[in-house]
Formats: structure tokens, C-alpha cells, sequence
């Protein structure tokens, strides 16, 4: 039997948790014609596909969906809620609450994800490492990176990094870079550091509101003690759940994602383009940036001012955009994807970007460079497709690489 | 069946350590405590005993570091009864001292199984289920995998390692100590939501002990070792150490 | 109490462990300095065997009784402490295993002695004994001063060498008043589960290449695989990568698993937690490659790198096979 607990979230900014309401209501303006599942880049994997899921719900076999292999192998690429002319909220409410649902049920969960929420909820970062290392990337930045807590005063820009920018290795090289814009437009930033904890979108999805709320408390905390004119991230994960959760629970902030940030200064970031990149370029949308919240413009305006790129579009792009595979819980999710799906959606995305004889693929979320790079040694591409953040690009035309 | 579960806090070392000026101890200042990794086997090991033969799971602490949230935790897994016992002491307390105000406890029982973690990370004088077990004349099991109730529930039936990947099916008479190194499953998540939901609704209760006779040892320094000093270290990227490592085993004729 | 050391023999289906060795060698050594008495507890079934290969000691206590064919500590420390009664040692030394951990702090709280765990290095100074044990990880080591007391001490095994302990004369047996009735056993050992029959015995390969949490998963074994195919070696693992199954179990090297002495051991992506360095740390040549420059495993091994393992894996094999066909070209 099945009744399924839906916290609603809106698409524009809104109350997250109003109050939990029957998703069967919800779910009634379903006309199951299957936009949904035909969308799903891992409908075919799973046992029971998007609108066959919302079908069990309704007719009160939800238990037989959690149960499945269903709940873990949809990767938040959001495709289905954008497509669905009934405006459901599928892969943002439908799988998040299911993924909750399975988290309840006392099923062992896989070991890969559980580390990862544990070590979210002790440390503020799915990868385990200290908080005091937060901001251990700015020692190498080779500019100054003001922590607030140090500043001591107000700020025009406070620059949320999130995790994998702060932690990882290919991450914290792009942050690097972005540091090096940031002075060389002038701008007046800080960052968290230490005091900053994961955004939570990742968690969230995972099924698991309460850390969710738990992050975003702390975070609306840490940040209320600062003033600062806007916020800026360089992670679309972390800018969907400061757009558009983060005001109904207290924390109403001027926030836009990097790519906005720098087109809205476009004449300035222009004039600072120096060397010549001579190269095809073709831009991957992420999830989270396109589909979810809708900056498909930004990042190729960017792209256009490189000198010397030849931007080019694969098959799939914008509102069709082929996610990278690494959504919501999933990055955390690999092994397990990986024992039941042959076809990695990250190799097929390369696959379309080759097949634009493009010679740099250029992305906009922290999660894709590793996930492409590996891709493209898979593919057998080495050497021919280079993985680039816009940053990066950027920096590198500004000769501050 | 009745199954007590004892716990104990120990360093957390994601957040590194340090030596305070003494020499003598921990610089308390820069530490994080969590539950020692064992005792969450142990408590885990319990619940699934419960859930095989019926029973209540208590868990134990020592008041310090983040013992009552480990103990909430613990409730909302599926504990029945969560104890935080104060001795009024402000520095850790050697195991020794730990297992004395544990068997005082615990004396008299009713108990069936005391499980708790084999070993901690702070262990320095023997481990906490070995000492109470010693104080309280009962049997004691180390390294245990898997854990099984006799039919009659008198017995038990523990699977100990051994070095080599070997392990021995030991029967035990209960009531027993178990050191338990990890549980037929892993330890169960708790979402936060639930969490949350116990720590507003459940009780701790807190009981008081007078501080015990043995005190801390007389640990005459900490060090930590030379970092490296063993190693040489061969500089560079991964293409230049991969040439180096090749060159060191071919002059030491490793290469065939 | 008297000036005697109790070194407790640890055997292990019919054999005695290295670590009764080891104890000895080091026994000996302060028994010299300190003008003391060595002395061995020998419990267990049809062990007498044993007596000649501990010539090491001044004296033996063979305990040789059906009761303790299969070890139960219930029953062991019944009769150890019935051995202690008599000798009054100054120092117990067990080893910190699977059989030692059990009689260490049973005994300890049984009998009011003081117990030190996790030991590493056991010296005299001025006639007083300093034990230094290992804790948290191995990031720390604690010295402790050993009271005026018999006291039990508990080595990791591997901490001294054993070829000291290993002398071949018959001490002198010693007969221990026992009582007349041991205590009814309230742990019976029904049967020893063998690890399930393995591939290779990684004990016996001279060159290993092994492999921890550092390779992030499964899909990069064969990058080990090629390594070791290359080097004419064989893979292990550290006890994270067999619990996830990515091996089997007659691969691990550590405390629960096998030890091993290779002539070379290459490390990538191991910590070096102190269960696992126990396991391999005698090794000839070892090569540690780790991304943290504090991983512990640099301070046993001989040669260390600090870049990412995945990365070098290749970069070595290729390497390797160049030196190979150099040579083969010279």
C-alpha cells in the first residue's frame, strides 16, 4: 500500500515544505503519456520508468517502486519535470521522496552514498575531509582569497565554492582560476573557507530532506553574519537550492551562477581576452544550469568572446542536453549504476561531442570534467577532445592561467 | 533476550591531532569526537540480534565528547534504552576506569550479552570488554564477526578471527562479553530526519558515578613519528616517479 | 614479585606463531639487562614438541591437557593465572593478536595487574622497564614507565625480529601446582572455518603489488593486474578493499589476514593503518605511493611518492616493460 509523502518544489523560488501533502492528489494530473519515460535517459534500465512509476503510485503498488531498482538510477537531469506538459515534479519531488521512503524502510543502503551522507552530515562534504581544509585550495591560488571571518567587513560579491571546487583536484584548479578572474576584473570578493558547508542539492535528491534542512540551517547561519551585495557560485547544484529553497526558510539572497556573473560584465571580461584559442568548441549544458533553471545564453556568450573558437552545437543541446550521468545522488552512485547500465550516459555525451569534430568540450558544473575526462579515455578520444571548464578557457585567454 | 551495548568517544582523526604543551596528552582544544568504530559494530551487531530473537538493546556511554548524540543516535536505530553516565571527571578515562564504573553498573545484571567494540582507536591498557568481563567473572569472545542465540536462549554462538582469514566457531555460555570487530551488516544509516524527529522526543537517561579509585596512567610522553623519516622520497610527477621506481628496481635486480 | 619474565607461546594449528619468536628474542634480550629469569607458559594439547624450539628461555611451564587442545581463553587463563600464582613475574609479555587480546585484559581486571596494549618497543632504563604502545592509527605513540607491579604487556606482532628467539636447546620444565579442579568451561570450540580455497599464496610471492582504498574502485584492478603481470608479481590488498569485495579474502595482508615478507612490496593508495603495516612492514624493499604526504605508510616504507596512484600505475607498468625489453635487447 502505498501513500507517498511529496514535498512540493516549485520551479520559481517558493515554500519547500509547506506541508507534506498526499502525492496521490498531487500525482493526479498525470495523463501518462509517457513524455516522461521517452525523455528518461535511464528509463530503459529501470524497473519500473517514470510514468509507469506515477502509474504504481496511483494505483497503490508504491511499495513495489521502492522496492525496485527504480529509485536509484534516475540521475536528476530534471528532463522529465521540464518536459511534462501536467508541469509534475518527477525527477525534483517524485524520486527524492522515493529515495526517502527507501531510506526508511531500513534497506541496507549502498555503501558508497551512506559514506557519503554520513561524512555530509559530520563534515559538511561528502568526501570526508576536514572543514579546517576548506579553503586549503587558496594557498595556490596566487592571488588573495579573503576568508569573511577574516575580512571583517562587508563585501560586494561572497562566492559560495561548494565541495568538489574546495576539495577535489581538478575542482580546486578551476576555483584557482576563477580567483585569478575575479582580481583581474577587480571585483570585491570573499569566500566562506572553513565556515562553509556542503549546499545540500545532492543530499537532498539522495532522499534526504533532513540534512537537507539541517545544511541550509547552518548555512542561512554562517551567512547571516555577513553582508555582502550578492552571492555568486561556481557550482549549479549549489545555486538551485539558493534560488529557489533558501528564501523560504530565511535566507532570501541576490544569487547567480558564475556564468551570469561574468556576462553581466561582458564588455570588462572581454577586454581582458588576450591569446588566441584556435579552436572548435562545443558546450555541454548541465543539468542544473539549463533545464532546471534556464541560463543556456550566458555560458555561449562567453564561449563566443573566446578569440578564435568556433563554437559548434551537438545533437542534443539546451532543453536536450544529455546529463553527464553524475546528477543528484548519483555521483555517489557509480558502482551500482555501473553493474546494471552497459552504456555510460557521460561516454555517450562524448561520443555526440566527437561526432561535432569539436577539439575542446567545454562545461559549466564541477562535477564533469573528471566524468568526461574519464569518458573520453574510455572512448578511445585521448588526445583528441580536451575537457575544459569556461573558467579555465577563460583564464587562459586572459593569460592568467 | 537482554543486550547491553557500551560505548565509548574517542578522537575523531579526520580532523587531525595534536600534542599539547605537556607532552603528556591530547591537545583537547583541536579535538572532534565520535563514536569509536567497533562500538557502532557492536551496536549494530545488538539490533540485529533483536531483530532475530526479540529482546531490549541498552546502550552505555561515558559522558564526554558527543556521547549523548551517539546515544540518541543509538535510540533512533532502534536502541531501547540510552544511559550517559557521569563520573564527574572532565579528562578521558583510561579503560581500566571506564570498565570499573561500567561492572559497578552493570553488577547484579539482568543481562544476557554484553557486546561492545574489540578495540578502540585510544586503547593504550587492554580493552573495555576484556576488563569489564574480567571484573564481572564472565566469559569473553574477541574479533567477532557473527554472533547467534541458542535455540534456548542460554547460549551463544560466536565466529572469532584469526589471522590467515581463518576464524573459530566458539560456543559460549551466556551471560558473556563479545568484542565485536564488525557486524554481520554494516552499521544501518539513520536519516537526519529521523534523527531530528528523536532528539526532540526521546530521554537519555543520566546517571552519576563517583569518579573510580584507578586514574589516568602515567603515560610519561606522546610523540608523534618523524613524518617520512622512513621513506626516501622521490620527488616529481607520477611520469617521473614511475621512472625512478623502474630504475631502483632494475639496479636492485627486481626486474625480470 | 619476584625478577622473572612470562613470555606467553602463542601456537596456531600445530604450529608456533612468529610472534612467540619474536617475544622471546626480546625477552631474552631484557631478561640479560635486567639479570632476570626467563620463563614461558607453553599451555595447550600434545604441545611438547614444541619445547625444544623454545631454547630461548631459561625455563618452560608446559601445560598439557585435552581441556586445552583448541584455545578458549575461559579455560587458558585459568591455568596462566595459576602460572602467574607461581612465577610472580615482573613482566608478562603476550602477543596483541586474536589469542593475546582476550588473556590480556581478562587477566589484567582479574587479578588488579596493570596491562599495556599495542606495544612496540620494549626497553630497559636503569633497571626500570619503558614500553612504548601505538595509538590512534599510529599517529601517536605513547611511552609509559612500567609500575612496580606485574604487569602485562601486549606486542604487535612483528615489532622485534624473531630470529633472536629462535634457539634450539631444552630448557628446563618447570611444574606448576595446578588446581585440582579447573573451572568448569563455559566456551567450547566447536569448529575452525577455513578461508575459502584461494588462487595464490600471496605469503610466497617475492613480489607483491598492493592495493587499499586509494584506487577508488574495482574497474581499476587491472591497472594493478598489469603491474604485477609486468613484474612477474602478484596483487594483494589491504583490509578496505576486501571487505568491498573487489578480492578475495586470501589476498588480504594485514592483522586478520596473511602476513607477508616479500623481497618487494608496492603500496598504492594505502594509508598504512597500523593492522595493515603489521601484516607487511618486514618486507625487503618497500614502495609506498599515497596522494597524502602524512599517510602513516611512509615512515615504514623505504621509498615513497607522493602522486596519485591511478596515475602512476600505468606510467610504472609501461616503464617496467621498457627496462624489460632493454634488457633483453642488451
Amino acid at each position: 500500500m502505498g501513500t507517498l509523502q511529496v514535498p512540493p518544489i516549485p520551479e520559481k523560488p517558493g515554500v519547500l515544505f509547506p506541508e507534506i501533502a498526499s502525492a496521490e492528489d498531487k500525482f493526479r494530473a498525470c495523463v501518462q503519456c509517457g513524455v516522461c519515460s521517452g525523455s528518461c535517459p535511464m528509463g530503459k534500465a529501470m524497473d519500473f520508468p517514470p510514468r509507469k512509476a506515477v502509474k504504481m503510485l496511483l494505483e497503490g503498488r508504491f511499495d513495489e517502486v521502492v522496492k525496485s531498482n527504480t529509485p536509484w538510477l534516475c540521475v536528476s537531469c530534471h528532463t522529465c519535470a521540464a518536459r511534462c506538459p501536467s508541469q509534475l515534479q518527477i525527477s525534483d519531488g517524485l524520486f527524492p521522496a522515493l529515495r526517502a521512503a527507501v531510506m526508511a524502510s531500513g534497506k541496507p543502503m549502498d555503501p558508497d552514498l551512506q559514506k557519503a551522507l554520513q561524512n555530509t552530515y559530520l563534515y559538511g562534504n561528502p568526501m570526508g575531509e576536514p572543514p579546517r581544509k576548506r579553503a586549503d585550495w587558496t594557498k595556490t591560488a596566487g592571488v588573495p582569497v579573503p576568508i569573511m571571518a577574516q575580512l571583517r567587513r562587508p563585501v560586494d560579491v561572497l562566492w559560495i565554492v561548494e565541495c568538489y571546487p574546495s576539495y577535489q583536484p581538478r575542482g580546486q584548479a578551476i576555483s584557482r582560476h576563477l580567483a585569478r578572474i575575479l582580481h583581474a576584473l577587480k571585483i570585491d570578493f570573499a569566500i566562506l573557507g572553513p565556515e562553509e558547508r556542503c549546499l545540500g542539492d545532492c543530499e537532498w535528491l539522495a532522499g534526504e530532506h533532513g540534512l537537507f534542512e539541517t545544511l541550509i540551517e547552518r548555512n542561512i547561519e554562517t551567512l547571516r553574519k555577513y553582508r555582502f551585495r550578492e552571492i555568486i557560485t561556481t557550482d549549479p547544484h549549489a545555486y538551485r537550492p539558493l534560488r529557489n529553497v533558501y528564501p523560504s526558510m530565511g535566507g532570501s539572497f541576490v544569487v547567480k551562477p558564475v556564468v551570469q556573473f561574468l556576462a553581466e560584465r561582458f564588455g570588462q571580461v572581454k577586454n581582458l581576452l588576450k591569446s588566441k584559442l584556435d579552436a572548435i568548441v562545443t558546450y555541454h549544458d548541465s543539468c542544473c544550469l539549463g533545464r532546471k533553471t534556464g541560463h543556456y545564453e550566458e555560458p555561449r556568450m562567453l564561449l563566443r568572446a573566446l578569440p578564435g573558437v568556433k563554437l559548434v552545437e551537438m545533437i542534443q543541446n539546451r532543453e536536450s542536453s544529455l546529463c553527464c550521468g553524475g546528477g543528484g545522488s548519483t555521483v555517489y552512485l557509480d558502482r551500482f549504476i555501473q553493474e546494471r547500465v552497459k552504456d555510460r550516459l557521460a561516454d555517450q555525451r562524448v561520443e555526440q561531442a566527437a561526432a561535432t569534430k569539436a577539439e575542446i568540450l567545454a562545461v559549466a558544473c564541477p562535477f564533469e570534467p573528471s566524468r568526461f575526462e574519464d569518458a573520453v579515455k574510455i572512448t578511445g578520444h585521448e588526445g583528441k577532445l580536451l575537457v575544459r571548464d569556461i573558467i579555465e578557457m577563460l583564464a587562459a585567454s586572459m593569460e592568467l592561467a | 533476550m537482554n543486550i547491553v551495548v557500551l560505548t565509548k568517544q574517542v578522537p575523531d582523526l579526520v580532523e587531525g591531532l595534536e600534542i599539547d604543551p605537556s607532552g603528556k596528552a591530547l591537545d583537547v582544544a583541536s579535538l572532534r569526537y565520535i563514536l569509536s568504530e567497533s562500538d557502532d559494530h557492536a551496536l549494530e551487531q545488538a539490533l540485529l540480534i533483536k531483530e532475530k530473537v526479540g529482546g531490549r538493546v541498552e546502550v552505555f556511554a561515558l559522558n564526554q565528547g558527543e556521547a549523548r548524540e551517539s546515544l540518541i543516535m543509538a535510540l533512533a536505530k532502534g536502541a531501547d534504552r540510552a544511559v550517559l553516565v557521569d563520573a564527574g571527571l572532565d579528562s578521558p578515562l583510561a579503560n581500566h576506569a571506564a570498565a570499573q564504573i561500567f561492572a559497578t553498573l552493570l553488577r547484579g545484571g539482568p543481562f544476557d550479552l554484553i557486546l561492545t567494540g574489540v578495540r578502540a582507536i585510544d586503547d593504550l591498557d587492554g580493552s573495555v570488554g576484556g576488563l569489564v568481563a574480567g571484573l564481572l567473572d564472565l566469559p569473553y569472545l574477541g574479533l567477532i564477526r557473527k554472533v547467534e542465540i541458542g535455540g534456548d536462549g542460554k547460549t551463544a554462538i560466536a565466529e572469532k578471527e584469526y589471522p590467515g582469514s581463518y576464524a573459530a566457531e566458539l560456543e559460549v555460555r551466556l551471560p558473556a562479553v563479545l568484542g565485536i570487530q564488525s557486524a554481520e551488516q554494516p552499521p544501518r544509516y539513520v536519516p537526519i530526519s529521523r534523527l531530528r524527529q528523536v532528539m526532540k522526543t526521546a530521554t537519555v537517561e543520566e546517571v552519576s558515578v563517583s569518579p573510580p579509585s584507578q586514574q589516568l596512567l602515567g603515560v610519561a610522553r606522546l610523540f608523534k613519528p618523524e613524518e617520512g623519516a622512513g621513506a626516501v622520497m622521490i620527488p616529481g610527477d607520477a611520469k617521473e616517479a614511475a621512472r625512478q621506481i623502474a630504475s631502483l628496481l632494475f639496479e636492485r635486480r627486481l626486474l625480470r | 614479585m619476584g625478577n622473572d619474565i612470562l613470555v606467553f607461546a602463542e601456537h596456531f594449528r600445530g604450529t608456533l606463531n612468529d610472534i612467540t619468536y619474536e617475544l622471546l628474542g626480546k625477552a631474552r634480550e631484557l631478561a640479560r639487562s635486567l639479570g632476570s629469569r626467563l620463563v614461558v607458559g607453553l599451555l595447550g594439547h600434545e604441545v611438547g614438541g614444541f619445547v625444544e624450539k623454545l631454547g630461548a628461555a631459561d625455563q618452560i611451564c608446559l601445560v598439557d591437557r585435552p581441556e586445552l587442545k583448541e584455545f578458549a581463553s575461559d579455560t587458558t587463563k585459568a591455568i596462566l593465572e595459576a602460572i602467574l600464582e607461581d612465577v610472580q613475574p615482573r613482566l608478562v609479555m603476550l602477543g596483541s593478536t586474536s589469542i593475546g587480546l582476550e588473556l590480556l585484559s581478562l587477566i589484567s581486571a582479574r587479578k588488579g595487574f596493570p596491562c599495556f596494549d599495542n606495544c612496540t618497543r620494549l626497553e630497559s632504563r636503569d633497571g626500570r622497564l619503558v614500553a612504548t604502545c601505538q595509538i590512534y592509527g599510529g599517529k601517536i605513540f605513547a611511552e609509559v614507565a612500567l609500575p612496580d607491579a606485574t604487569t602485562l604487556v601486549a606486542v604487535v606482532p612483528g615489532s622485534f625480529p624473531k630470529e633472536p628467539g629462535e634457539v634450539a636447546a631444552r630448557p628446563e620444565l618447570r611444574s606448576i601446582a595446578l588446581p585440582p579442579v579447573l573451572p568448569e568451561a563455559r566456551v567450547t570450540f566447536r569448529k575452525l572455518l577455513e578461508p575459502p580455497p584461494g588462487d595464490v599464496d600471496i605469503t610466497k610471492a617475492p613480489i607483491l603489488v598492493a592495493v587499499g582504498r586509494g584506487i577508488q574502485n574495482a574497474d581499476n584492478l587491472p591497472l594493478a593486474e598489469e603491474l604485477a603481470e609486468a613484474l612477474s608479481g602478484v596483487v594483494c590488498a589491504s583490509r578496505p578493499v576486501i571487505d568491498q569485495g573487489w578480492l578475495p579474502l586470501t589476498r588480504q595482508v594485514g592483522k586478520s589476514g596473511m602476513t607477508v615478507k616479500p623481497k618487494l612490496f608496492l603500496a598504492f593508495g594505502i594509508s598504512g593503518a597500523p593492522e595493515h603495516l603489521e601484516g607487511m612492514k618486514q618486507s625487503e624493499l618497500i614502495v609506498a605511493v599515497n596522494t597524502d604526504p602524512n599517510a602513516p605508510i611512509f615512515s615504514i616504507a623505504h621509498y615513497g611518492a607522493v602522486v596519485d596512484a591511478l596515475e602512476l600505475l600505468p606510467l610504472l607498468t609501461e616503464e617496467v616493460s621498457n627496462q624489460a625489453t632493454k634488457k633483453a635487447s642488451s
